[in-house]
């Protein structure tokens, strides 16, 4: 028997195959939606294309039931489980948030601690307030040049285990949204050595799974859960994701969990681009990643000639708090070009027609996958060069830190719950926030409900406004006020 | 039997040539590549389906990217030319004995060795000991320049293919610090005349407006592009097309032209009322 017969055949797509059959048998649609297969909505079918509108359909017993899966869906999970190493995986219509959720949802309930670094992506501190769990925050070394948070430190989780023996998960997010890996197999080990659960924030690193030569993989680890972004680096439509889980955790258990708060109508467009993408990266990824690799390392190498910018890579790699690079991200400092990563940012897309993915204080990241070109790279890099011809200026004043320690005083679901005042921003001083602010993207919370507001934290609030920085999260949309505790 | 070629100049218009013979066609890297042989227009070369130039009226295009800044800027000995693979720029340029050098960078080696072969006459000055020839992404290529230019010529394809590019806000950028203080760029603008074309002339002329201090737009009339019509930017640091042209220095060459008049010159960059209303709403 050779490698190849003992794994399931990922040349098949049974989701998308369904539909193919479906659509051939020309099924009279008396259920919903009640578009109709587009005709009761000509203005959206011709947006969107009759062929894309056609499958917009309702779960039935031909095409399966995401709510329960028993057959096309069910073999479109096999199939995801078998290609990313996972026990199981399960296809998630509500974005990598839904994932995210879950994983919280499935192993913590009120009142358990949840060892994480403070770094996380709002929807992990969304769970929080949801279930009632305490977060321990681990503290991210911060990469004093980038000003950026680094991975974990093995002491530091090591540390926070030790001194909360009773908290029943630890989260890691890898990569970060700057392709910093920590080293998730330690992590790991550790998490279950202390009979804890490891949960892995993986949305940036579905091509981890594919690529030859990237970092360690959640599942490779042996994680129990990781929640991937198959719409970032994978290529599927937006808003789908998987949810992958080790041996350790019971499928029905986390089915039970997704179905609190998943939709009963899942998308059949989401669901297929799911399918077509795994079987896609199953058959193709190694080639795929390293050519996006392979521009990602070039895309470096002419940055870093223009002079001033700094397209940082696996140079950086420590050991520990930066264990691995994801070789396919452009991550760029600017500031020593006099300019925060926003406003290169701001001038990229006003004058040059190029949108990137974000801009912080001192960095941009370009996202790079699968549909980039050559030519588009050489766009991005003189963009960048001539940004720096004409807009080059003295650096001083900008600010120079991007990690604030956040003192915890409340649970999430307790502050964000708890009786409260509105008060204006520059006299919150002291108080306790009981919403979350943040820039977004990259969405990484400045404060979150239960956190001490500061003069440190409102210095950057207000720095980050006046660059530009879109902010969301409190209820006041100019944020000129913040709900704090009353 | 009958065999026409036709390309559309607008999505509602079409224009086609009698076809004698299919003489090559390739599918390069970067686009597909077909030259035909017709009775009217002679060798026709086609990229990606639309027609570059043909024997026939080939002299118009390069003489007038060629010969309008040459009677302008009387120091010009460094040339830049981008794209121009079929090597009809180059054999203009070639005729000006001060001129010491000609870089030539394309992106298609496919191009220049098709090229070579079928248009024998368009390519025969691709050779001269002055022109180096470079395969890479103009792009690249000039960001790495500062100041070494007296002239660049940008003789692309269409806004729409591999060229798309070289009608961004950051290639005129590149391209302006890569030319000296009085350096100049000429590049070919598209048809004013459809839609589709004239929106996509109006985005480069805006960009190169905000870039160098001096643009003007000139046109001429070429029998086989969209419309019959086309426009030619002319971005400087510091010589006036018109009040600067050197009529006489030029005249005294003696160089013999089929199109380009110096008197021509003057009349080119007087445009008819719906062009000058469409440059006047971008800049």
């Amino acid at each position: 028997m050779n490698e190849f017969d003992c794994c399931l055949d990922q040349r098949r797509a049974p989701i998308y195959e369904a539909l193919q059959t479906f659509r051939q048998m020309r099924v009279v649609p008396f259920d919903v939606p009640g578009h109709k297969h587009g005709r009761g909505n000509p203005e959206m079918t011709a947006f969107l294309g009759e062929k894309c509108v056609q499958i917009d359909v309702n779960s039935m017993k031909p095409l399966d039931n995401l709510c329960h899966p028993v057959s096309v869906i069910k073999e479109a999970e096999e199939l995801a489980a078998d290609a990313f190493g996972a026990a199981h995986a399960f296809l998630m219509v509500g974005g990598t948030t839904s994932s995210v959720q879950t994983m919280v949802l499935a192993t913590c309930k009120r009142g358990d601690k949840i060892i994480l670094p403070r770094n996380v992506h709002r929807s992990v501190i969304n769970a929080l307030v949801l279930c009632g769990a305490v977060p321990v925050y681990v503290n991210p070394e911060v990469d004093d040049r980038l000003g950026i948070s680094l991975g974990m430190r093995r002491d530091q989780v090591f540390k926070a285990i030790r001194e909360n023996p009773d908290a029943v998960a630890v989260l890691v997010n890898n990569p970060t949204y700057y392709g910093i890996c920590s080293d998730l197999k330690s992590i790991t080990q550790m998490a279950h050595d202390a009979g804890m659960y490891c949960l892995v924030d993986e949305a940036h690193g579905t091509h981890f799974y594919f690529g030859a030569g990237m970092p360690t993989t959640a599942m490779e680890a042996g994680a129990d859960m990781a929640a991937v972004s198959m719409h970032k680096s994978g290529g599927s439509l937006t808003q789908s994701s998987f949810l992958l889980t080790g041996p350790r955790m019971n499928p029905g258990h986390v089915r039970q969990i997704i179905n609190l708060t998943q939709t009963t109508s899942g998308s059949y467009l989401l669901m297929s681009s799911l399918d077509i993408s795994r079987r896609m990266l199953a058959l193709h990824g190694r080639e795929i990643f390293a050519k996006v690799s392979t521009m990602a390392d070039y895309a470096r190498e002419e940055v870093n000639a223009i002079g001033g910018y700094y397209a940082f890579g696996k140079e950086l790699v420590n050991g520990d708090s930066i264990f691995d690079f994801d070789p396919t991200k452009l991550s760029i400092h600017t500031r020593d070009i006099g300019l925060a990563g926003i406003e290169v940012y701001d001038i990229l897309r006003d004058e040059y027609d190029i949108q990137i993915e974000f801009g912080d204080i001192g960095n941009i990241l370009a996202y790079l996958s699968i549909g980039d070109r050559p030519q588009e790279l050489e766009r991005l890099v003189s963009a960048l060069a001539e940004i720096r011809r004409r807009y080059q200026r003295d650096g001083s004043g900008l600010l120079d830190t991007e990690y604030l320690d956040p003192e915890v005083v409340a649970t999430p679901q307790e502050a964000f719950y708890a009786p409260k005042k509105s008060v204006p921003l520059n006299e919150s001083e002291g108080c306790v926030c009981s919403e979350f602010v943040m820039c977004y993207p990259p969405g990484i919370p400045i404060l979150a409900p239960g956190e001490r507001i500061t003069r440190d934290i409102l210095d950057y609030i207000q720095f980050a406004k006046e660059k530009g920085c879109s902010m969301t999260g409190p209820e006041d949309p100019d944020i000129l006020r913040l709900n704090v505790l009353a | 039997m009958e065999l026409w070629f036709s390309e559309f100049h607008a999505p509602d218009v079409k224009h086609s040539i009698r076809i004698n013979k299919h003489l090559y066609s390739h599918q390069s890297d970067f686009q597909r590549i077909d030259i035909f042989e017709t009775p009217e227009f002679g060798r026709v070369l086609a990229l990606d389906g639309n027609v570059q130039l043909t024997e026939r009226d080939e002299f118009i295009y390069d003489e007038m990217i060629t010969h309008v800044p040459m009677a302008v800027h009387p120091g010009i000995k460094d040339v830049l030319v981008i794209g121009a693979g079929d090597g009809g720029v180059v054999k203009e340029l070639a005729r000006y004995e001060r001129i010491e050098r000609i870089d030539l960078v394309e992106m298609d080696p496919e191009v220049i060795k098709a090229c070579r072969a079928y248009l024998p006459e368009n390519a025969s000055r691709l050779d001269d000991r002055r022109v180096h020839i470079y395969y890479d992404n103009a792009l690249r290529f000039i960001r790495r320049c500062s100041e070494q230019y007296d002239l660049i010529i940008v003789d692309s394809t269409d806004p729409f293919g591999p060229s798309e590019g070289y009608f961004t806000r950051e290639f005129y950028g590149i391209c302006y610090n890569a030319l000296r203080e009085d350096g100049i760029m000429v590049n070919q603008q598209g048809s004013p005349f459809y839609q589709h074309d004239a929106e996509a002339m109006q985005r480069s002329h805006q960009r190169i407006v905000h870039t160098f201090p001096i643009s003007r737009v000139y046109q001429a009339h070429i029998p086989t592009y969209a419309a019959g019509y086309w426009t030619f930017g002319f971005a400087s640091k510091k010589y006036h097309p018109v009040d600067d042209l050197d009529a006489a220095g030029w005249n005294k060459l003696n160089l013999q032209t089929k199109y380009y008049t110096t008197r021509l010159h003057v009349g080119a960059f007087c445009l008819p009322a719906f062009l000058e209303q469409l440059l006047r709403e971008v800049e």
